[in-house]
């Protein structure tokens, strides 16, 4: 068997970012993937015809621009379209819009309050300053706040000093901002249910958290921290869908020399001596490399790929501890034809945009109590895009293609594993919500995928198919990320490193994570570093 | 039924008609959703009705906000920095407000409309601070930007165009005054204010009657020059008269995001503005601490030498630009009535002391070509504009 510099586990836009940067830096490096076909969550599927699904992901603005820019995803097929605004439908057939147009905007939320419509630009500048603050550390490795290593010490300075010139107020804003809830976040600016509503969805996607959790003003800006083309807060759809992401770094790894190995599912890591030494296949193939990288989230490389006596026992709790939790789902539909909303007016823009049909914090909330008895919520969360809206390759023309994101969706029902009938249930739950908006949407249905957290995790991989890789909890965040002390990409594993979302700074195809484990890893291999470094904003 | 969308495009004021009617240029730009000329023929000639005759200028899309009740001026007291007691009813008051950290959200004029009945005119829209301004007062905040169609009628012979008009007893109206008048059944309300630095006067009137008076207004002023006018004219005098612009020389602090990007009054020169012998006000604490402390920042008027203008200049302590810059320009023109190179700027405290001397980098293009110089200036206290005919009482006829 072949011996390589470097093994990624998992080509994922992460593994494959990771990859890429090792193999520009000269790194003879194999990417593995248990499927037959690349892109993890980031990936178009043909599922159905002549129709291509983003079945996991589905739309992009956190993809760091900095490395978009240096693999030169551009020349790899990656096109990346900004689309705007969003429409809540209510259940008293109005309907709250959230334009592109600042003044319209303005107009739509004064319609329900002016106070709300004033008040937003102190929300929005006040969201932008925390946005500040953290996208200038996404391209970095977290430093250790115990350490007394010199790249730590100035890191921690950098932080520090970042957070000393927002002045005392805006300290004091910054700290309650990181812990408190959504709801409790948007009360201090909004009066109005729906505005409030529409706004909270951020703060809530990919958690098993409610809008009432503390913790969830910071998913918000999770959201609300990506751009397009420097528009911070604005999301876009990758022209093919998001396996166009995956695809493109992947083009860049192999460009740099690197190497993808798909239906290579790794059994185990081969560990002697505390060290690693490669991977054993589960078709029994071993592949030997003295740097092997998880790209998998850190409970399923720990704990299913890892003999637990290589573990050290508090590592092994605190892995066995991190909270990863499914509570989404995606129903993808392909349609004979764009569905009406009768609701919104003739040519609306909105049509084009993110729709949601829920109304009022308390459905918010209400949806989060069913995921807490074990069921998928009867009055979901839904974010639902037409990609085919805006992108012709994705769909036969006049067909469409709908992703549905759907919270909340537990990953066992009641505990127990999901039945096929319950599959069906929950994707008919949400085929229903949008009818009662859409009259003629079920007559368009042809082809629905219904997955559910248990789904995802069969097919991707990630751990009760939780798309963050993990809560996005402060105690799961930066320093904390996935495990205190082990924030740095390395793993008590001499060898083996991780370098997926579970890690600093999280999931959203950021690729950050797969960068900043490269950067990491040349490190430690004293070798010149391939990974760029934030554009900064100052 | 289906709920028809918001309005999709940009709003027309109730004077566009005419204004569309006076327009050759087709250049406009929004202002808080509205349609607004940047020129209607020709900026240059605009500019000089200002300064030589009469210009007509529709500022329906300024943020108005009625303020009623028993409590208003107490409340209005707590909102601004300078005392509205000594702001009698029929008179004018040019305020900044603040935030906790003392710095500014806005600058506008409040009307003293009628005994405890005031008007808060502003570039920005602030419901929600002035309501939450209001807790604990007896006090009634009406949006009405929409209810109040308004125009500065601006220039040398403004006077002699609204007396001809019939409204007597304008006359008396001091800078800073209003009146109200009887207009075709309605209540016309007139101020001696204006954003020119000149003889000047605002109309203030309900959307219905916007188009009669307008009529009316250029009917009375066709023997004295009257002439609509766009921004551009306008943003010219205003530098003139050294008055401030939000975005150009302040940015409302509850839209700035990174913090030392606003500012204080005392940094923008409105220290006049901020009484601290009352005992409460917004920011109150935070401007006590930085007048002991010092200010950061202060906003300094440049006569600039050269007839190059200053756009977006840096500004440095010497010729050889050897120090870091101390500044940086905000506002520059070059103004034809003084003929004078001017601008506003804000430099770094202790620098820009009226009489200091400054070194301003200016960029200038001559036929594609680009070269940089740089040009000495005088901060200078004044206004560059500030004609006797403007606080003249009665006014002259001209």
């Amino acid at each position: 068997m072949k011996s390589y510099d470097a093994i990624v586990v998992g080509a994922g836009h992460n593994g494959l970012t990771n990859a890429a940067y090792l193999a520009k830096a000269g790194l003879d490096v194999v990417c593995v993937e248990k499927n037959d076909y690349i892109g993890g969550a980031a990936v178009s599927r043909n599922l159905y015809e002549d129709w291509w699904y983003s079945n996991c992901s589905y739309v992009c603005s956190l993809l760091r621009p900095e490395i978009y820019r240096s693999l030169e995803l551009h020349k790899h097929g990656l096109q990346v379209t900004p689309y705007g605004g969003s429409v809540q439908f209510m259940e008293n057939g109005d309907y709250y819009g959230s334009y592109h147009d600042h003044e319209v905007a303005y107009r739509e939320m004064a319609r329900f309050s002016r106070k709300d419509a004033d008040a937003y630009k102190r929300y929005s500048a006040d969201t932008m300053r925390q946005c500040r603050f953290i996208r200038d550390f996404l391209l970095s490795t977290a430093p250790d706040p115990t350490s007394f290593k010199p790249k730590d010490l100035m890191e921690l300075a950098r932080i520090g000093g970042k957070f000393m010139d927002m002045g005392e107020d805006r300290m004091y804003e910054t700290i309650r901002f990181w812990t408190m809830s959504v709801a409790e976040y948007l009360d201090e600016y909004f009066e109005t249910d729906v505005i409030k509503a529409a706004m909270s969805g951020s703060g809530i996607i990919g958690t098993a958290l409610g809008i009432h959790s503390p913790g969830t003003a910071y998913v918000l800006l999770h959201h609300y921290m990506g751009d397009v083309d420097g528009n911070v807060g604005s999301w876009g759809f990758a022209r093919g869908g998001m396996g166009a992401v995956s695809n493109a770094i992947a083009g860049a790894l192999q460009a740099a020399g690197g190497e993808i190995r798909t239906e290579a599912g790794v059994d185990k890591f081969i560990v002697k001596n505390g060290k690693v030494s490669g991977v054993a296949l589960d078709n029994g193939d071993e592949i030997h490399a003295d740097i092997v990288v998880s790209a998998m989230d850190v409970k399923r490389t720990f704990l299913t790929c890892m003999d637990k006596s290589d573990l050290p026992k508090e590592f092994h709790n605190r892995v066995d501890n991190f909270k990863i939790r499914g509570s989404s789902g995606k129903v993808n539909i392909a349609l004979d034809g764009l569905p009406d909303f009768p609701a919104l007016p003739e040519g609306s823009s909105l049509m084009y945009s993110d729709m949601h049909f829920i109304d009022s914090m308390e459905r918010m909330e209400l949806a989060y109590d069913d995921w807490k008895d074990g069921r998928w919520s009867e009055d979901p969360y839904i974010d639902m895009v037409i990609p085919t809206l805006n992108d012709p390759t994705m769909a036969p023309p006049g067909k469409h293609f709908m992703s549905c994101f759907v919270q909340y969706c537990p990953h066992k029902i009641e505990g127990r594993d999901w039945s096929s009938e319950e599959r069906d249930a929950f994707g008919q739950t949400v085929i229903n919500q949008i009818s009662n908006y859409s009259p003629n949407f079920k007559d368009l249905i042809l082809h629905a995928e219904i997955r559910t957290p248990q789904d995802i995790e069969a097919e991707i991989g990630i751990t009760e198919g939780n798309i963050f890789h993990g809560e996005l909890t402060m105690d799961q965040l930066l320093f904390n990320r996935p495990i205190p002390g082990y924030a740095q990409y390395r793993t008590p594993i001499g060898g083996l490193y991780m370098c997926g979302s579970s890690t600093h700074p999280g999931g959203g195809v950021m690729a950050a994570p797969g960068a900043n484990a490269a950067r990491e890893i040349l490190s430690d291999l004293k070798r010149p570093n391939t990974v760029p470094e934030s554009f900064g904003d100052d | 039924m289906i709920r028809q969308p918001v309005h999709q495009g940009r709003l027309k004021t109730p004077f566009h008609s005419r204004l569309e009617k006076l327009d050759f240029v087709n250049e406009w730009h929004e202002w808080k959703g509205y349609s607004t000329p940047d020129s209607l023929y020709c900026s240059e000639l605009e500019y000089f009705a200002i300064r030589n005759a009469t210009a007509v200028f529709d500022l329906s899309p300024m943020t108005k906000y009625r303020i009623s009740g028993a409590d208003s001026l107490e409340y209005l007291n707590r909102l601004v920095t300078r005392d509205m007691g000594k702001i009698k009813p029929g008179r004018v008051a040019y305020a900044v407000w603040c935030d906790d950290q003392g710095q500014v959200i806005d600058d506008g004029t409040i009307f003293h409309l009628r005994e405890g009945e005031y008007r808060i005119c502003s570039q920005e829209r602030h419901l929600e601070w002035l309501q939450a301004s209001a807790i604990g007062f007896d006090v009634t905040i009406k949006h009405e930007t929409d209810d109040i169609a308004g125009l500065a009628v601006q220039g040398p012979t403004s006077f002699s165009v609204l007396s001809n008009m019939g409204l007597d007893g304008l006359g008396d109206l001091k800078p800073f005054g209003l009146t109200h008048f009887d207009f075709q059944g309605s209540e016309l309300m007139i101020s001696r204010t204006g954003f020119t630095g000149d003889l000047g006067y605002e109309l203030w009137i309900e959307p219905d009657k916007a188009e009669a008076l307008w009529d009316a207004l250029f009917e009375a002023g066709k023997l004295h020059g009257i002439r609509a006018i766009g921004v551009h004219a306008l943003e010219l005098a205003r530098v003139e008269a050294g008055y401030l612009a939000p975005y150009e020389e302040f940015l409302p602090v509850d839209e700035t995001v990174r913090t030392g990007h606003s500012r204080s009054p005392l940094e923008l020169g409105l220290e006049w503005l901020v009484d601290f012998k009352k005992p409460n006000f917004n920011g109150r604490r935070a401007l006590a601490e930085e007048k002991r402390k010092g200010s950061n920042w202060r906003l300094v008027k440049l006569d600039i030498e050269g007839n190059k203008v200053a756009v977006s200049s840096f500004i440095f302590e010497n010729k050889k630009a050897s120090k870091a810059a101390i500044g940086f320009v905000t506002s520059a023109v070059w103004s034809p009535v003084c003929k004078q190179n001017i601008a506003l700027g804000s430099v770094r405290a202790p620098h820009g002391k009226p009489g200091d001397n400054v070194w301003v980098e200016i960029y200038y293009q001559r036929e594609m070509h680009w070269s940089r110089y740089m040009a000495k200036a005088t901060v200078v206290d004044k206004p560059f504009w500030f004609p006797p005919r403007r606080s003249a009482t009665p006014p002259g006829p001209y």
